[in-house]
């Protein structure tokens, strides 16, 4: 089917606004070691969204990954507590369930907070989602954060994952750097959206 | 989808955040998005309830869920489970959306509520909300809560409160198509 003019709608064109939710930035992989987002995150917006479209590993079993780095700092290593689970199922249909996953959250960590795990770098494998971040650039509060992903693990297990938690700094974030746990993001693409308020 | 926002209300200090106007038939989704919610009362829970055109005051009937994802920063105490205190079960009482807030400088709730055709007259009014809450114990809580609101009214109102006390904040309400 076409998709005409609900391309904008659907995929975003960068500038262009659907309502009060508007595209700010669109960076798609390569063999890339990163995708960084550094200029657009500021006080325009609200919220701040960024989706993910069949982010393709270059490394078998690995996850994509992301940090922040606050205003006037430097590298990405801000202080993180955060909460993970995620539902699962089998394609065998032999195992199933919903579970915390302790290995992947951070209390007062720094390290880059797991977006997703176990991903395989199949040719036909990739993980798709969002991360809302909240108020960014709030210089009073820790700063808010949740995601779903979709993924497949190397079981194959299709896993639905649920990152969340908080920056804990009172110092305004605008940089934020997506990678994978190791190796290169093979392919995909990340969008940022500004959210009005 | 194109999201309108339609108004934003800034507290400070205050006991509610009402939204008596721009609830209709224009729109067959209200999402309503809450940027650093913070009480002055320690631990207080963030809450909500409804107002149907056939009545007064902020009473409709609820059936509601609630489950959550945790972890504390002494990295001691953390769990997924469902939590039977906030859920209602045909309830008339304010619905927690984020439970144990922090009053501290720093602490807040940010997140979501998601309102399905409320001007609609014939089925319940459903809604679902995400939440992230920085607890007054240093938690980092993820709450969930779904359910409906008991009526075939249509709901023209919505108003926002801790528990207990005031709390500062930002809370903006956006049509969908």
């Amino acid at each position: 089917m076409p998709l005409g003019a609900h391309k904008v709608a659907l995929f975003g064109v960068a500038g262009v606004s659907t309502g009060d939710v508007v595209l700010l930035s669109s960076q798609t992989a390569s063999s890339s070691a990163s995708i960084d987002f550094t200029s657009g995150i500021d006080s325009t917006y609200g919220e701040y969204i960024f989706r993910f479209y069949n982010i393709h590993s270059g490394t078998d079993s690995t996850g994509l990954t992301f940090q922040v780095n606050a205003s006037g700092e430097s590298g990405y290593n801000e202080t993180i507590t955060s909460t993970m689970f995620r539902a699962y199922y089998a394609e065998g249909g032999d195992a199933s369930g919903v579970l915390q996953y302790a290995p992947d959250d951070q209390a007062q960590g720094t390290a880059f907070q797991f977006l997703c795990n176990a991903q395989p770098d199949d040719n036909d494998a990739g993980m798709c989602g969002e991360l809302h971040l909240f108020n960014p650039s709030s210089t009073t509060y820790v700063k808010h954060f949740y995601a779903k992903t979709i993924t497949f693990d190397t079981g194959p297990t299709c896993i639905h994952l649920f990152p969340a938690g908080y920056i804990n700094t009172t110092a305004a974030i605008d940089d934020i750097q997506f990678k994978m746990q190791s190796g290169n993001i093979d392919a995909g693409t990340i969008k940022m959206w500004g959210v009005k308020n | 989808m194109a999201m309108t926002l339609i108004t934003t209300n800034t507290s400070s200090d205050a006991a509610t955040s009402d939204f008596t106007t721009g609830i209709d038939n224009t729109y067959k989704l209200y999402i309503f998005k809450f940027y650093d919610v913070n009480p002055a009362t320690d631990e207080a829970d963030f809450t909500f309830q409804c107002n149907a055109t056939d009545s007064t005051s902020y009473d409709e009937t609820m059936t509601t869920t609630f489950f959550r994802a945790y972890h504390n920063e002494a990295d001691d105490s953390a769990a997924l489970n469902y939590d039977t205190s906030p859920d209602q079960a045909q309830g008339t009482a304010f619905q927690a959306l984020a439970v144990s807030v922090g009053n501290g400088a720093d602490e807040s709730c940010a997140g979501e509520l998601y309102l399905f055709n409320p001007s609609n007259t014939t089925y319940v009014k459903h809604f679902y909300s995400t939440f992230n809450v920085l607890s007054g114990n240093d938690y980092t809580k993820e709450t969930f809560v779904a359910g409906y609101i008991n009526t075939t009214t249509a709901i023209d109102d919505i108003q926002f409160k801790m528990s207990s006390g005031n709390f500062d904040g930002i809370i903006s309400m956006y049509g969908v198509g």
